[in-house]
């Protein structure tokens, strides 16, 4: 089980990844009521059948954990919206993409903290099966935006540790900008 | 902290070319490669990234690359990191967290040490003796 936000955020950009997605998008927005995830990739996407299957623990892609039945990603956060009187939708189209949505709601005592952004943001944009990443936070009235094209065009290869230094000291001042 | 553009992060990473000499990756000296899972996200994957970071700016060591994969198959030993150096065998360490993280820098990266009481995988569990290759 994850603790935060950051942590079920990661787990769904990288889904989006591993579906060979070329474009993907992430939203997180922060209300004083809300917190909203939201990741719209280009992948595989998923048939119905795959899709019926897509929050069952025991059920995950063929060929990702050889001799596993286990997919823990979408049902951890599925248990944890649940949990916080949220809501998961996954809508996906196979060859189009897919798009999760994630809702939490922030006055619960059960919504998870929000955790390390800057760490997971660092992460996902350094991550190697990343194509074109876009990474739109808000909070409040307050927002920036991550292009991963815009960074490597600024910084270069971001798996680098001297990059991942500079990507991170940026991420944090973005981060901390915020109200 | 003021919100740095785009442009700034240009001049630090001009300030620091010298450092950060862009390589391919096959002329990285070393590689970092951590398990990023479910498994590994849970046991705190993220912090031991932080750590290794953190410790190879202290040690002064730029011509590294970090990459993620996913899980191992080790997710008993999360967080998993594979370290590979050149004229050292490659080796997957288990329970990988902060203070693991620096041990690995101090002593496999600078010292061409292996940590034996983390390495789970390669060398083969047969080969290894006094501790390690739980």
């Amino acid at each position: 089980m994850h603790i935060a936000v950051a942590d079920y955020l990661l787990e769904l950009v990288q889904n989006a990844f591993e579906a060979n997605s070329e474009r993907t998008h992430l939203l997180l927005e922060e209300t004083t009521e809300t917190i909203t995830v939201k990741v719209a990739d280009t992948g595989k996407g998923m048939s119905t059948e795959v899709k019926a299957k897509a929050l069952d623990p025991f059920s995950t892609e063929e060929g990702k954990h050889p001799n596993r039945k286990v997919g823990l990603g979408l049902s951890f956060l599925h248990q944890a919206t649940e949990i916080a009187n949220g809501a998961l939708h996954v809508q996906s189209e196979e060859g189009v993409g897919t798009t999760v949505t994630a809702t939490f709601d922030s006055t619960s005592i059960d919504s998870p903290p929000i955790g390390d952004l800057v760490s997971t943001f660092m992460t996902l944009l350094a991550h190697p099966k990343a194509e074109r990443l876009v990474i739109d936070r808000k909070k409040g009235e307050d927002e920036y935006t991550l292009d991963r094209q815009e960074l490597i065009g600024v910084l270069g290869d971001l798996e680098l540790v001297g990059n991942l230094h500079l990507l991170k000291a940026y991420i944090a001042s973005q981060e901390a900008a915020l109200n | 902290m003021a919100k740095m553009t785009l442009e700034e992060l240009r001049r630090l990473r001009e300030e620091k070319q010298e450092a950060l000499e862009k390589r391919s990756i096959e002329g990285k000296d070393f590689r970092i490669i951590i398990g990023m899972g479910t498994c590994g996200i849970a046991a705190g994957a993220k912090e031991t990234l932080d750590s290794f970071l953190k410790v190879l700016d202290e040690e002064k060591i730029k011509h590294v690359a970090i990459t993620q994969t996913g899980c191992m198959g080790l997710c008993h030993v999360e967080p998993t990191v594979e370290v590979i150096l050149p004229d050292m065998p490659s080796v997957i360490y288990g329970n990988v967290n902060a203070d693991v993280a620096r041990k690995i820098v101090e002593e496999h990266i600078v010292g061409k040490r292996l940590v034996t009481d983390h390495m789970y995988d390669r060398p083969a569990v047969d080969i290894i003796t006094g501790g390690g290759g739980k």
